[in-house]
């Protein structure tokens, strides 16, 4: 096997073109070779969901998934999430809310957010306590997080 | 502004992904360093051996015998070397031996296991009770980390003739801090001049702590040595001390190569070699007249310090001060202990102690209750601490104090009694699930203890910008409490500003004054109060020499910034930590005012029981307290919310298992903290009484949270299932089915 690639993927609606070794963690290949560090490493074995990122629209663990994984794919990082210096719903929610506070488990879990509410538009409390059971927060006691997807999803209320 | 819920200051950066951790910082041409360990708990190194197929010679490699200054962590007490020399003790199992750096950080790794150690083995002591009976000397002469008394009256004098003595062993188990971000160092070491000049970015609490150590590991003078403080990925103690060494490491490394170094550890060295929480045991024997008045109270309570002091001596202090708890008692005797053992030296960690004495106590509480056949809402009731009674040191309370009040508003909150009688009758039924209610009673010393605030003297100050903003000068750090916007919010009302008016400065040693250590709950209260002081003697300055008439509004407010830097070059206003007149301490007899007030607060949980699994959900959660006035209402029920979440999992879950002393289950995968599926929403109450030693009578809150679940925790599940021998905690499915089977095996 070829020692490097040219591993070509359409990031956060851009088409780029990176040379990586062929199992080299997306995770390192974001952060590292195109310098988008948004996304974080917290565990490196797919525990704490700090490097949630989407592949084709599917969550992953950027940690567990090699580069080679996602030539020619779609991938969206937080760094996607707002268009034209514009929050996202989600991430203005996040800020009004306190949904992030030392923010190291944020880009993760807005992204893992992102994804519950296109599949999900209108979640109770507990398929938002189910959908975001794999990202890790230490912070929050997950309130906020809770008050910020729900204002995006019910306006606010609880169900 | 005070009162109102500011957004977060950084949070735009945070949600879009731009706001900049250690191990974003790009830096060029870099080194990435990793930590030889020892393998042994204890022994003599005798050698270092570099194995077969690595090429060592590219590799920058740093010894014991390179260190230039002293090789010692400067702390509150200096014993524990940043890297161990031939014929030198080793004293853990993940004593830092030896460093490497390399470019490529894969070939690094790969070196740092090809490294092998020639090690005399001694025997080794691991556990407290090991400790306190001498098996082997590791430490002074007895093994004695710190040692405390507090002694108000003689309970000795009470035994004999109290109705009641009740006597009680309580074990609490080391808990991991589990920051998000793990710990981590960029280092440049420059020479200039023949001089040598090191900086060092980080993931750290306390900016002049790291400073204070560099210095003296290189022997420089303060202004040779700079410490930035990067965005936290979280920390909660467990980047109080530790930076000390690890920042230490990265600019030896980077002196040695004269390149920067980036030294990341991974989960898995995080949480097998920095500090957690300590480990302890408490004896508590309390006497109690016919009626449940506590008569007497004596505790012996012991902390497993592991292999250095580190944060000991001063956690084992607040940790003894709370013992007591909240309680009016006439006789009391604490005896409090930090025994070495051969461990990797537990540290700071919220709450500092606290947890540990209060889970015993209000654990201890319970079981009172129980014995004496008295409601445990009643028993504590009898016997809280009012306003004129006199705490353990002689402290004597000086407010307003209504107990009683609080604790019925927790009950009613979670529909305490109703609910009890509820679960009397469901329980009686067939089904696995059994349910309880229990709550705790507790507080929490605002700041540091004793004389420290006094010896700490600090400061921290305002200056004006050229725009005509204000920038806060403190080396106070955000970890995601909400530092930046509370201080923006309390100097925003000292100026009678707009809130945009006003952020803080990068807290980067060369800028910004020590405002102190960021730990103890002291930021808002402490340092805030500083800042109040600073930001009116600001406005005074601007009066005073012309530059602002008042009253004003915000743009002649501005103006008169801008017209006062551009007059002047440099608008700054200084303040300090002055001692409240009333606030005595005695170092020596540890009698007086512990802290200059207390947090108050009673926590109450709702458990369900599945005696098929031995599976503890938690219901409901009702967090009830009085911090003074809340200065940001949103942040403060973050701080809340979040720290009842880490004193639920360490309550129930978050088991530090280990060999030979070294965390064995040093992975997210096998310690368990709680996720979003597995609490309840927090209810938070928040009563307001303003204190006058705080910026618009705020008191501290961060650490006060960690308190008080635990004790509430184990008191439900001994609602739900009776009388139990639950006096440890983390109380884990399978501890929790042995005691039951305890007790149906007779």
């Amino acid at each position: 096997m070829a020692d490097r690639i040219t591993l070509v993927m359409n990031l956060n609606g851009e088409e780029r073109s990176v040379q990586v070794h062929p199992f080299a963690r997306l995770l390192d290949v974001l952060r590292e070779d195109l310098r988008l560090t948004g996304t974080k490493e917290g565990c490196g074995e797919g525990e704490c969901g700090a490097c949630t990122v989407l592949v084709d629209g599917q969550v992953v663990n950027s940690c567990l998934v090699p580069a080679i994984q996602v030539q020619g794919a779609e991938v969206i990082t937080v760094e996607g999430l707002a268009r034209g210096g514009e929050l996202s719903p989600l991430q203005a929610a996040f800020v009004a809310h306190n949904g992030a506070q030392c923010g190291f488990c944020t880009p993760g879990m807005l992204v893992a957010a992102t994804d519950l509410l296109h599949r999900c538009p209108h979640p109770t409390d507990d398929e938002v306590r189910d959908g975001l059971a794999g990202n890790l927060c230490r912070c929050t006691g997950y309130s906020k997080i809770l008050d910020a997807v729900q204002t995006v999803a019910n306006g606010g209320s609880s169900k | 502004m005070i009162g109102a819920s500011a957004h977060r200051k950084e949070g735009r950066a945070k949600v879009m992904g731009t706001a900049i951790y250690t191990d974003d910082k790009f830096v060029p041409n870099a080194l990435h360093g990793v930590t030889v360990r020892s393998q042994v708990p204890r022994g003599i190194l005798k050698g270092i051996h570099f194995g077969e197929g690595i090429p060592w010679a590219e590799f920058t490699i740093v010894t014991a015998a390179d260190i230039p200054g002293k090789n010692l962590v400067a702390s509150v007490v200096h014993d524990q070397p940043f890297l161990v020399g031939i014929g030198e003790a080793i004293t853990h199992m993940e004593q830092p031996i030896l460093l490497l750096a390399h470019p490529d950080r894969h070939l690094a790794e790969k070196a740092r296991l090809a490294v092998s150690l020639e090690v005399e083995e001694l025997p080794a002591i691991l556990d407290i009770q090991a400790s306190l009976d001498l098996e082997q000397v590791i430490y002074g002469t007895h093994n004695l980390l710190k040692e405390i008394r507090i002694q108000k009256g003689d309970p000795a004098t009470v035994w004999e003739r109290a109705a009641h003595v009740i006597e009680g062993e309580y074990f609490t188990g080391a808990q991991e801090q589990m920051y998000l971000e793990t710990n981590a160092m960029v280092a440049v070491v420059e020479e200039k001049d023949a001089q040598t000049w090191v900086t060092v970015w980080g993931s750290l609490q306390c900016p002049y702590y790291v400073h204070g150590a560099l210095k003296q590991l290189f022997g420089l003078p303060e202004e040779r040595v700079r410490v930035v403080a990067m965005e936290m990925g979280g920390a909660f103690g467990g980047k109080e001390d530790y930076p000390s060494v690890n920042g230490g490491h990265a600019a030896l490394l980077a002196w040695k190569s004269g390149r920067p170094v980036k030294l990341i550890y991974d989960r898995e060295e995080d949480l097998a070699c920095t500090t957690k929480r300590h480990p302890s045991r408490s004896r508590l024997k309390t006497a109690f007249d016919a009626e449940g008045m506590l008569l007497a109270l004596e505790t012996d309570f012991v902390l497993d310090g592991g292999a250095y002091a580190t944060m000991s001596p001063v956690v084992l202090s607040r940790g003894a001060i709370h013992a007591a708890g909240l309680y009016r008692c006439p006789h009391v005797k604490v005896h409090a202990r930090a025994v070495a053992t051969n461990t990797p030296p537990p540290g700071a960690f919220r709450g500092f102690g606290a947890p540990q004495s209060l889970f015993a106590m209000e654990r201890h509480m319970d079981v009172c209750a129980r014995k004496l056949g008295l409601d445990p809402v009643e028993l504590r009731r009898k016997n809280f601490l009012r306003m004129g009674d006199t705490m353990a040191t002689g402290q004597v309370i000086r407010e307003d104090l209504d107990l009683g009040g609080l604790m019925d508003r927790a009950l009613a909150e979670i529909g305490y009694h109703d609910k009890r009688a509820a679960h009397a009758i469901t329980n009686q039924g067939e089904g696995p699930i059994k349910r309880g209610l229990g709550f705790s009673v507790f507080m929490h010393g605002c700041g540091f203890t004793g004389s420290g605030e006094s010896y700490l003297a600090s400061v921290a100050g305002v200056e004006g910008l050229a725009d005509g903003t204000v920038s806060i000068l403190a080396a106070s750090t955000e970890m995601g409490q909400g530092k930046n916007t509370v201080f923006s919010q309390i100097v925003a009302e000292a100026l009678k500003v707009p809130f945009d008016m006003v952020d803080v400065a990068e807290v980067d040693t060369d800028r910004v004054p020590n405002s102190g250590p960021t730990v103890a709950s002291r930021s808002t209260m402490m340092v805030g109060r500083i800042l109040e002081d600073a930001a009116i003697g600001f406005k005074q300055a601007l009066v005073q020499q012309g530059f602002l008439q008042e009253p004003y509004t915000a743009d002649a407010f501005r103006a008169a910034v801008a017209r006062a830097v551009e007059s002047l070059g440099s608008v700054k206003c200084y303040g300090q930590y002055h001692r409240p007149p009333n606030i005595i301490w005695n170092d020596s007899t540890y009698q007086g005012d512990a802290y200059p007030t207390y947090s108050w607060a009673c926590y109450a949980a709702e458990v369900a029981v599945d005696l098929d699994t031995y599976e503890v959900k938690v219901e409901d959660f009702v967090a009830v307290q009085e911090v003074g006035r809340v200065v940001n209402p949103r942040l403060a029920a973050g701080q809340v919310e979040g720290g009842v979440a880490q004193g639920i999992g360490w309550g129930l879950w978050e088991e530090v298992t280990t060999k030979q002393g070294r965390m064995i289950n040093n992975q997210m995968t096998n310690y368990i903290i709680p996720t979003s599926a597995d609490l309840p929403r927090i209810k938070v109450v928040f009563l307001e009484n303003a204190h006058p030693a705080g910026p618009g009578g705020a008191k501290g809150i961060g650490e006060l949270p960690m308190d008080g679940p635990a004790p509430a925790l184990v008191n439900a599940l001994e609602a739900a299932l009776g009388p139990l021998r639950l006096d440890e905690v983390p109380m884990t499915p399978e501890r929790l089915m042995a005691r039951c089977e305890e007790v149906a095996n007779g």
